[in-house]
């Protein structure tokens, strides 16, 4: 058999084992416990610490290509906003976020059914033009919205009766796999008009954000991928979406460690051989 | 005059936005406002220009048979699909060119285009999302390796990492003693995304944000054309 034959062997093995991996832990649940870290409790305590009645922007800066890490995090942490009786005011800087944002929505409402459109809720859809956008809501919301999702004038809408610009939102929840995203919220935001901003990103994305979780606070924590979405569904006591995916993540990690320690046996191997000609 | 106008108005813009950093008051807050307006409405308008162009650039390799042509094809037709039937029943609560589609949301359950999205966009792509994870798990296994001091380094960090990301790891190591908690797997991991690594994202950040200071004033100054595309 070839170099190349045996290569192509080994990757459909991988493939395959890999699959099998992260296909039967979703079958059967096997249940482990996730510990809470930091950077979740500290976003969980913003949401818990602002008061009831407020208005606060949860944006949602992704499409399906992400969803199963970021649709988790919204959920849980719309079911707690709710919770906490905040207002939440749903827009999206990517085209397809305002679907998710419905989506999301609807879940909630599977535990907070009494909440209403218009008054504790509204889907505001999807703006262009990014960090542009945040500014230009820094200078008047109504502007940057004349209408929402369904077309109800801005000026109709009972819970942003008194919200004139971004000032009068207590908190902004930016769930981002990309640009524009936390950081534009950062920026343009935090840093501008000094709006609490905390967010959640894909795991592949996250370490680029942390910098951004310090004493300034320009972040108020942040949840990076599936776990972080897992931790904030134990904070909540909820068994949702991510805890039931957290059993196949850990095992295809497992299963990487796995593979990379057979890797370099195989490598070690190879160059020994190579020594002894 | 065709390539100084856009030099000009670049200039005026770009020297409009800075002055109004450091002068946030009448006229310059006036001027940036107008022009965050004009931002909006271009950057509008240029999501049908990239539909058009996508439409184009398709149309044009179907025509020429280019290698993969059916790859376009069915791209071009999903395109299309989603666009007439957004267009004649509308989407969500939006109303389309002939109603909301009564009959055809009895049997789909959703409007055609929500139907769609659903069901089929939702799905292929969170699909392509995840086959990441298969050209990753076959990386590490064939790249991983150790080879030098770097990359034994690299390596190690990287299984604390991947470990500290999974509830198996805070398992792992959760019969440590209080005094050495720092060394529990999830807390290790911690650790390392909150100073190695936040350390190494600021200097990436700073000289990022130190380059695009760079890049901007070329363009502000109209020593970089390039935006403007070729002389032809």
């Amino acid at each position: 058999m070839s170099v190349n034959a045996n290569s192509q062997t080994e990757r459909r093995i991988v493939f395959l084992v890999l699959l099998l991996a992260v296909a039967l832990p979703l079958i059967f649940p096997i249940g482990w416990k996730t510990e809470v870290s930091g950077y979740t409790k500290m976003a969980w305590n913003l949401i818990e610490s602002t008061p009831d009645s407020v208005v606060v922007i949860f944006s949602f800066d992704y499409d399906p290509s992400t969803m199963t890490e970021l649709q988790p995090m919204a959920e849980a942490m719309l079911e707690h906003a709710f919770s906490r009786n905040h207002k939440v005011l749903a827009m999206a800087l990517w085209p397809q976020g305002a679907q998710m944002a419905e989506q999301a929505f609807a879940e909630a409402k599977k535990a907070y059914p009494d909440k209403a459109y218009g008054v504790d809720y509204i889907n505001m859809g999807y703006k262009v033009a990014g960090i542009v956008a945040i500014q230009a809501m820094g200078r008047s919301m109504a502007e940057v919205f004349p209408t929402d999702q369904r077309g109800i004038k801005y000026q109709e809408i009972p819970m942003l009766k008194n919200i004139r610009t971004l000032k009068d939102i207590a908190y902004i929840n930016s769930l981002s796999s990309g640009t524009p995203g936390i950081k534009e919220w950062v920026m343009a935001g935090r840093d501008a008009y000094g709006t609490p901003v905390t967010g959640g990103t894909t795991a592949v994305s996250a370490p680029g954000f942390f910098p951004y979780v310090n004493s300034q606070k320009q972040l108020h924590g942040m949840l990076g991928g599936l776990k972080a979405a897992s931790e904030y569904e134990v904070l909540i006591g909820k068994i949702g979406s991510a805890t039931t995916k957290m059993d196949a993540q850990s095992i295809a990690h497992l299963l990487i460690l796995i593979f990379i320690a057979v890797g370099n046996v195989k490598a070690f191997r190879a160059r020994r051989r190579r020594d002894a000609i | 005059m065709k390539r100084n106008l856009p030099l000009i108005f670049a200039f005026i813009s770009g020297i409009l936005v800075v002055i109004s950093e450091f002068i946030p008051h009448r006229p310059f807050s006036q001027m940036v406002s107008t022009l965050q307006d004009w931002f909006m409405i271009i950057a509008g308008f240029a999501i049908i220009l990239g539909q058009i162009s996508l439409f184009q650039a398709n149309l044009a390799k179907i025509k020429e048979k280019k290698s993969g042509w059916y790859f376009y094809l069915a791209g071009l037709l999903s395109f299309m699909l989603m666009l007439v039937i957004g267009l004649l029943w509308g989407t969500q609560e939006y109303r389309g060119l002939i109603g909301h589609g009564e009959a055809i949301q009895g049997w789909l359950g959703s409007k055609p285009f929500d139907y769609m999205f659903d069901n089929a966009y939702m799905p292929l792509s969170a699909t392509m999302f995840s086959l990441l994870a298969f050209f990753i798990a076959s990386a590490a296994y064939r790249a991983f390796i150790i080879r030098s001091f770097e990359s034994n380094l690299l390596m190690i960090t990287a299984v604390i990492v991947i470990l500290g990301r999974t509830s198996f790891g805070g398992m792992l190591t959760a019969w440590l003693p209080e005094s050495f908690k720092f060394w529990h797997l999830p807390n290790l991991s911690d650790f390392i995304m909150e100073y190695p690594n936040s350390a190494a994202q600021r200097a990436i950040m700073i000289s990022a944000a130190l380059g695009i200071i760079g890049s901007s004033l070329r363009i502000i100054l109209g020593i970089e054309r390039s935006y403007l595309g070729s002389d032809k």
